[in-house]
């Protein structure tokens, strides 16, 4: 199995403000292997292949491919040589047809007298070359926006093959995928390896790297915790190595909730979205919502918050019998929404620390129509200290904070206002372990308050881990009601996938 | 060969870190005073009370149309129609005083604003309600807010107005010409609302991030309605002031300052895709284009040159605002 290596990352360091994604990290990858790369959210997975595919610079280190140093690349350098990368979030340029998207900056060209010129005729036939080795139905001519995801994935995967790619890094391919589809996956995977590619696969789902996986490095907190052939492996043991401690000690106890009912679900449906969702949330309850990505979660959370509009059904507080409509009364109405992309959704990056934790409740810092900042400053700063926010100070720009102290700053945002039901749609996604254990802490601290709690996550253990009482949502509706004392993974994927 | 290729690189690289560093949230403080010593050595007479004065009042309307554009800019988009907005509300400015002699001029100056703030609305309208994109739509009130001025004069000056008229462009208040005043005071008005009023919050809220400001419950559209709406003001206070100084109404006044605006704004420091930048920096970022047109001026070199150099200092600026925004890799 082992051969000549193709890609050696030796002692590379990123640093980025506020964290240190990569330590001394080392890996060997062998020619032709299917190499599975797994860690918790925040240990540097993504860090690592965006140094790799050119898309990050290193601060120092090295990375040989081919026996030759990468140096200073670009995503393009890295390409031409081999190196090709299936992002999560596909790169795909929807409105144009398959094939142009597999040649897409590379087709075939035809020599005239006046110059070159694109030649379609060729560029089809290759494309349809690339789709047919991939023994696969999809018609070349299709836009690309009307194909699935798993195609769509084939299609970013032709493209790379389209440009003699040797090593195509995966960055969880799986994430969104049905188990048909990945068994569809896992066929091309293993015929890519046929033909001598390597493969660097990135994966959250643990069964799938024994499956498919030749040999597996874990990583932690942005170190190399182990590298070995996947025989070598069971599940507890890559567990143990991936998260360093035992999982049961990172989730706080939970308190009593109350009886008392906080937010009413009534009948709610999006057309096309959601399908007649009904639940409640009580004082103090942590509800965890579980479901795959377009299940409906984050449309049933931007529902609640008044942002996208419902074709029925009603959202109340309390005993409240008119229903909310729109942000504003949903915010009136105490109810907070810390959303799944933090970045784009969250924070505004070019404002203060200070100035984005008072955006929501900015009126309570006007004083005879003025902003008073000694009083902004003043307030923002109790949060910033009992959220235990680490900033240089309240005027610095929050885009120089660390992912979880962002996110601690758009919960403070609420906390401003004192909401009452929070809804969080992914809380701990890409943050490190550390500032997701201070997350669940809060959580649990709110709900000890009498906040209502919802906890949208993929994340089966954290959910399982911190909520009284899961939610499990496919294709718009809810599929099922479970417990957390008496139900198991296993469980909660089977009504996630019904 | 490839040695020079090197150094040339490495020189590049140097020069890149030397602009990103220097430029701060005040460069243009900086750049400003380094331009008033350079010119205060090579051009005669350049720091006397005389050209300052000529300066400042050169400025002024660039300032104030400026000011508007900031507004525009930090919130995320961008405003083309303000020259057309200035020449509108100046003709109506004109035309009622043409009409109704000089003691119609509260009312003369209250109709040109209205009628500012009635083209920022649209504008508004367009770009936040229609979705159109800003720089399209203002495109398109360029067009037809200059064909109006055009259509209601037949594109004909207004001329011989009353003794007075000239009184906003060419007058003085203790012994300070009164565009001056004004700039002063649309300056000051801007620095409170940006920093300490909650729609100022609101506009660099929206321009750094519209969805994360759109789910912290700010109405999004109105306030970027808002932020055309103090453009349109803005565009027609310089108007009148312009109309004003020109003694006459003219209806093909004040083509092409739009870009001396945003020129301003830009080299203000004011990042172009919104969010970040200061009123104040904006003023000096007028005055400096306003010195190095009057120190041009003053040392003889050719107006096409002029141009030249302009057009390179615009590019630099805004070069310099593209290093800042880099993401970090």
């Amino acid at each position: 199995m082992a051969t000549e290596p193709i890609l050696k990352v030796k002692k590379v360091n990123k640093h980025f403000p506020g964290v240190q994604a990569l330590k001394d990290f080392s890996v060997t990858i062998h020619e032709g292997d299917i190499h599975a790369l797994v860690g918790e959210n925040g240990a540097g997975k993504s860090t690592l292949i965006k140094i790799i595919a050119g898309a990050y610079q290193k601060d120092n280190g090295e990375v040989i491919y081919n026996g030759i140093p990468l140096g200073e690349v670009d995503p393009v350098d890295c390409i031409a040589k081999g190196i090709s990368t299936v992002h999560q979030e596909l790169k795909l340029v929807e409105e144009l047809p398959v094939f142009e998207n597999i040649l897409l900056g590379a087709p075939v060209e035809r020599k005239t007298p006046f110059g070159k010129y694109v030649d379609w005729k060729q560029s089809k036939a290759k494309a349809q070359q690339l789709i047919d080795s991939m023994d696969i139905d999809i018609d070349i001519n299709e836009i690309v926006a009307n194909l699935s995801i798993a195609k769509k994935q084939i299609v970013e995967i032709c493209k790379a093959l389209s440009r003699q790619a040797r090593l195509v890094i995966m960055d969880e391919p799986s994430a969104t995928l049905t188990e048909k589809e990945l068994e569809i996956l896992f066929r091309i995977i293993k015929h890519l390896k046929e033909q001598g590619i390597t493969i660097i696969y990135i994966s959250h789902r643990l069964e799938e790297i024994f499956e498919i996986a030749d040999r597996v490095t874990i990583m932690r907190d942005g170190e190399h915790i182990i590298t070995d052939d996947v025989a070598n492996m069971n599940r507890k043991k890559l567990i143990s190595y991936m998260v360093g401690r035992e999982i049961d000690n990172i989730y706080p106890d939970r308190h009593k909730q109350n009886n008392k009912v906080l937010l009413t679900v009534d009948n709610l449906s999006i057309e096309g979205l959601l399908h007649d969702i009904s639940f409640q949330v009580h004082e103090g309850e942590i509800l965890g919502i579980a479901g795959l990505v377009g299940s409906g979660r984050t449309d049933l959370a931007r529902a609640i918050f008044g942002v996208d509009k419902m074709t029925s059904g009603r959202v109340y507080l309390r005993d409240e019998q008119h229903g909310i409509k729109n942000i504003q009364e949903a915010i009136n109405n105490k109810i907070a929404l810390v959303p799944e992309d933090r970045t784009h959704q969250g924070i505004v990056p070019d404002l203060t620390v200070g100035m984005n934790i008072s955006l929501v409740g900015i009126d309570h810092v006007i004083e005879r129509t003025f902003i008073n900042s000694k009083t902004e400053v003043s307030k923002t700063n109790q949060l910033i200290k009992q959220l235990r926010i680490q900033t240089p100070s309240n005027h610095q720009s929050i885009k120089f904070l660390s992912g979880g102290n962002q996110q601690k700053c758009v919960l403070a945002k609420w906390l401003f206002v004192e909401s009452d039901l929070l809804i969080f749609d992914e809380p701990t996604r890409g943050i490190d372990i550390g500032a997701k254990q201070e997350i669940y802490r809060l959580l649990v601290d709110l709900a000890a308050q009498g906040k209502g709690i919802i906890m949208i996550s993929s994340e089966l253990p954290e959910i399982l881990g911190i909520s009284h009482r899961i939610i499990v949502m496919h294709d718009g509706k809810i599929t099922g009601e479970v417990f957390p004392e008496n139900t198991s993974q296993e469980e909660i994927i089977h009504l996630a996938t019904i | 060969m490839e040695n020079q290729d090197s150094t040339q690189r490495n020189l590049l690289k140097g020069f890149r870190k030397f602009i990103t560093k220097s430029s701060q949230d005040y460069a243009i403080i900086y750049i400003l005073l380094g331009l008033t010593i350079l010119l205060s050595i090579i051009a005669r007479n350049f720091l006397s009370i005389n050209n300052m004065v000529n300066v400042f009042r050169q400025s002024a309307i660039f300032g104030i149309l400026a000011a508007g554009e900031f507004f525009v800019i930090i919130s995320g988009m961008i405003d083309l129609s303000i020259s057309s907005t200035a020449a509108l509300s100046g003709i109506i400015f004109a035309m009622i005083i043409k009409a109704g002699g000089i003691g119609m001029w509260p009312v003369a100056i209250l109709a040109g604003l209205v009628s500012g703030v009635i083209v920022g609305w649209i504008n508004g309208f367009l770009v936040a309600k229609l979705k159109i994109p800003a720089f399209i739509a203002t495109l398109g009130s360029y067009l037809y807010v200059r064909g109006i001025v055009y259509m209601s004069t037949n594109a004909y000056p207004i001329v011989s107005l009353d003794d007075g008229y000239n009184f906003i462009g060419r007058g003085f208040v203790l012994g300070i010409p009164f565009p001056i005043v004004v700039m002063a005071v649309v300056y000051i008005v801007s620095i409170v609302l940006s920093e300490k009023k909650k729609l100022g919050r609101f506009f660099y809220a929206i321009g750094g991030n519209e969805e994360a400001a759109y789910l912290s419950g700010i109405k999004s559209d109105r306030i970027k309605t808002l932020a055309y709406i103090v453009c349109g003001f803005m565009a027609a206070v310089a108007g009148i002031i312009l109309m004003s100084r020109l003694g006459s109404g003219q209806p093909n006044a004040a083509i092409g300052y739009e870009f001396e605006a945003i020129i301003a704004v830009v080299l203000g420091g004011v990042s172009f895709s919104g969010g970040k930048g200061k009123a104040l920096n904006v003023l000096f970022g007028t005055l400096f284009i306003a010195m190095l047109v009057n120190g041009m001026t003053i040392m003889n070199i050719n107006p096409f040159a002029q141009q030249i150099i302009k057009g390179v200092v615009f590019i630099l600026a805004i070069w310099n605002d593209v290093l800042r925004n880099k993401p970090s890799r």
